[in-house]
């Protein structure tokens, strides 16, 4: 059982798809069940998967169909994805109890073809962190893209027009990912990864512009598909129009996958003499790194809404995870890793509480969050302790990433990376502190006159449960830092950084 | 200009690509109608499509299919890799197009709603009308 573990984390959520389009119209319980049931057994997976890879300390390796590598496709888990495996199935499964309430609500009679797109999401998701094959990649990455149009779509109204255009954004982003493997495949006639690695670092390759070309065009394409700033223009409007599951399913994990296909085509295809020695980029990137970084804190700073605030910090916490990957040293990758399961976790609290409110008060404006401590404690208290997580107030796991992504920053002596973290703390200090204020003392202009008494009106079981799992997770996690840096991070990192 | 032509004639093919993905980008960057916007995406993953059966093909090179594949007669050694177009990118290029069909068809269905909720498919006009 256990040594088929890697193809059933993608196999498991597949087949449910299938299943729930069939008979999930009998009933929304039956629906609901079949995708819980699926997303806790690829995370039973995901799980098994990487205590594998723990247990003996080489990755997993995966020949589907028996075919051997590079004629056949494989998986490939090791310590980086076997970490990002479990984010991803863990939060799958998570929004799925979420939606419980939330996606019924929203989707009537039509649920079960909308957890139908939910599993297929999920496993291109799964499939493009676990496969070992670059072209296998791009297969899957459409899977989870296609299915991500259609559920955003579905917050219907002027969601129509936001998800068009990250349709034709994310096409253009994938077609550029195509087109640069499709100049790989020329010069070394492989797509398997870790026969690229072997066939690309030489002298020769390394000296090739036909390579330089396909690796700019793969780079430019995952960063218009995680909304890198300045090709970030169409994701605030896709994912503040998106109902409330879609939106926490989508905003925390589909930029975070892109993040770790990066990291995972920077070292395991190109590698750490390639991408940081031999093209003179890092620095260009770590200084865009930290315009995403001002802009996006900035643009937060403007928005009176919360699902639109939460849209403008996504865009700058792409930039702390771009920046530091390209920071060239183990510090900086360290936190960029380590910042994809924090954000991710953070991201999905804070969408949680936001969908909770937007339930409670039928609006997502700043004004909705008034008299919250009284009307809904435990909402309040979560988005307490996910808005600590953004600020990066320790023991939250978001201090720790921001600790690694700035001792990375002084060790590269990037200043202005540095400078960008500390602003973008302080600006979304500010925001979060306002919004506890208008929380505490129940009014938006400060003009309240004493406080009318409020009835308690605190979100449903199925919504407050996943949400208090994630605020303490957020807490554990940041906690046991040490260990799982140490046990898994530290080994993700390439050798020569 | 004697050097160019020579290079564009013998990489024509690159160059009916990239001309190809050039007008695509293009449509799908500056069109205002939303459905010419989808014309160019289509153009433009049609020309990934023709970069990759194009550098597949060979000079001279037959169909990759064995005529003599069974019997012990047809050793290995027998098979000549040049005389054969490379098959590989040509499947590759099946499930592209398999994409390319379904990001058509869910485009489509988009469009069609946007047309039903902002009575147009200009984008100047829906954004005219997202503002009021």
């Amino acid at each position: 059982m256990s040594d088929q573990a890697p193809i059933l984390i993608l196999a498991i959520p597949l087949f449910s798809a299938f299943v729930i389009s069939l008979v999930g119209g009998l009933h929304r319980t039956v629906a609901f069940g079949l995708l819980t049931g699926a997303m806790a057994g690829s995370l039973t997976m995901a799980l098994v998967a990487l205590g594998a890879v723990l247990q003996n300390d080489a990755p997993v390796h995966y020949q589907l169909g028996n075919w051997p590598p590079p004629i056949g496709i494989e998986l490939v888990i090791d310590y980086l994805n076997g970490l990002v495996l479990v984010v991803v199935a863990g939060c799958a499964l998570l929004t799925a109890v979420y939606s419980h309430h939330t996606a019924a609500r929203e989707q009537g009679d039509r649920l079960h073809h909308y957890y139908t797109l939910f599993a297929l999401l999920i496993t291109g998701l799964l499939g493009m962190v676990a496969t070992g094959d670059a072209f296998n990649l791009y297969v899957l990455l459409e899977i989870s893209a296609l299915s991500s149009y259609a559920m955003l779509a579905t917050g219907r109204g002027h969601a129509y027009y936001a998800t068009f255009k990250y349709l034709i954004m994310g096409t253009i982003g994938a077609c550029f990912y195509l087109l640069g493997v499709g100049y790989l495949y020329i010069k070394t006639g492989t797509l398997n990864m870790a026969d690229l690695f072997r066939l690309l670092n030489t002298p020769e390759m390394h000296a090739s512009a036909s390579i330089r070309v396909g690796f700019l065009l793969i780079i430019i394409g995952l960063w218009i598909k995680m909304a890198f700033f300045p090709l970030h223009g169409w994701l605030p409007n896709a994912y503040s129009r998106a109902t409330t599951t879609t939106a926490c399913l989508i905003a925390p994990l589909m930029t975070k996958v892109s993040v770790y296909i990066m990291i995972r085509l920077m070292f395991s295809v190109f590698s750490v003499d390639y991408v940081f020695r031999t093209i003179p980029w890092s620095r260009l990137v770590v200084w865009l790194a930290s315009a995403a970084i001002i802009a996006g804190s900035i643009s937060a700073l403007a928005q009176r809404d919360l699902k639109r605030l939460l849209t403008a910090i996504i865009v700058a916490e792409i930039g702390y995870m771009v920046g530091g990957a390209w920071l060239a040293n183990a510090n900086g990758l360290t936190g960029a890793i380590y910042h994809i399961l924090s954000d991710a976790l953070m991201t999905l609290c804070l969408f949680m509480t936001v969908g909770a409110i937007i339930l409670r008060t039928g609006s997502s404006s700043f004004s909705a969050v008034e008299n919250l401590c009284r009307k809904m404690p435990v909402t309040a208290a979560v988005f307490l302790i996910g808005a600590a997580a953004i600020v990066g107030i320790p023991p939250t796991c978001g201090f720790f990433s921001k600790w690694y992504l700035i001792r990375g920053a002084v060790q590269a002596g990037a200043w202005h990376f540095i400078a960008a973290l500390i602003f973008a703390s302080l600006a979304s200090a500010v925001v979060f502190f306002r919004l506890i204020e208008i929380a505490w003392s129940g009014t938006f202009d400060g003009h309240g006159h004493g406080t009318p008494p409020v009835a308690r009106a605190e979100a449903p079981l199925a919504m407050l449960a996943p949400m208090v799992a994630v605020a303490a997770l957020l807490v554990i996690v940041g906690l046991y830092t040490n260990e799982i840096v140490a046990n898994l991070i530290r080994w993700a990192i390439p050798a020569g950084l | 200009m004697d050097t160019i032509i020579p290079y564009v004639i013998a990489k024509y093919n690159y160059w009916a690509a990239i001309i190809l993905l050039l007008i695509g980008l293009y449509g799908m960057i500056a069109k205002n109608n939303l459905m010419k916007k989808i014309i160019g995406m289509s153009i433009f993953q049609t020309s990934i499509i023709l970069f990759y059966v194009s550098i597949g093909e060979k000079k001279g090179a037959a169909i990759p299919i064995l005529i003599h594949g069974h019997g012990a007669e047809t050793a290995q050694a027998a098979i000549d890799p040049a005389a054969f177009a490379n098959p590989l990118p040509h499947v590759l290029m099946l499930t592209a197009i398999v994409v390319g069909v379904s990001t058509l068809g869910v485009a489509l269905a988009i469009l069609q709603k946007i047309q039903r909720f902002h009575n147009t498919i200009e984008e100047d006009e829906i954004l005219e009308g997202m503002q009021e």
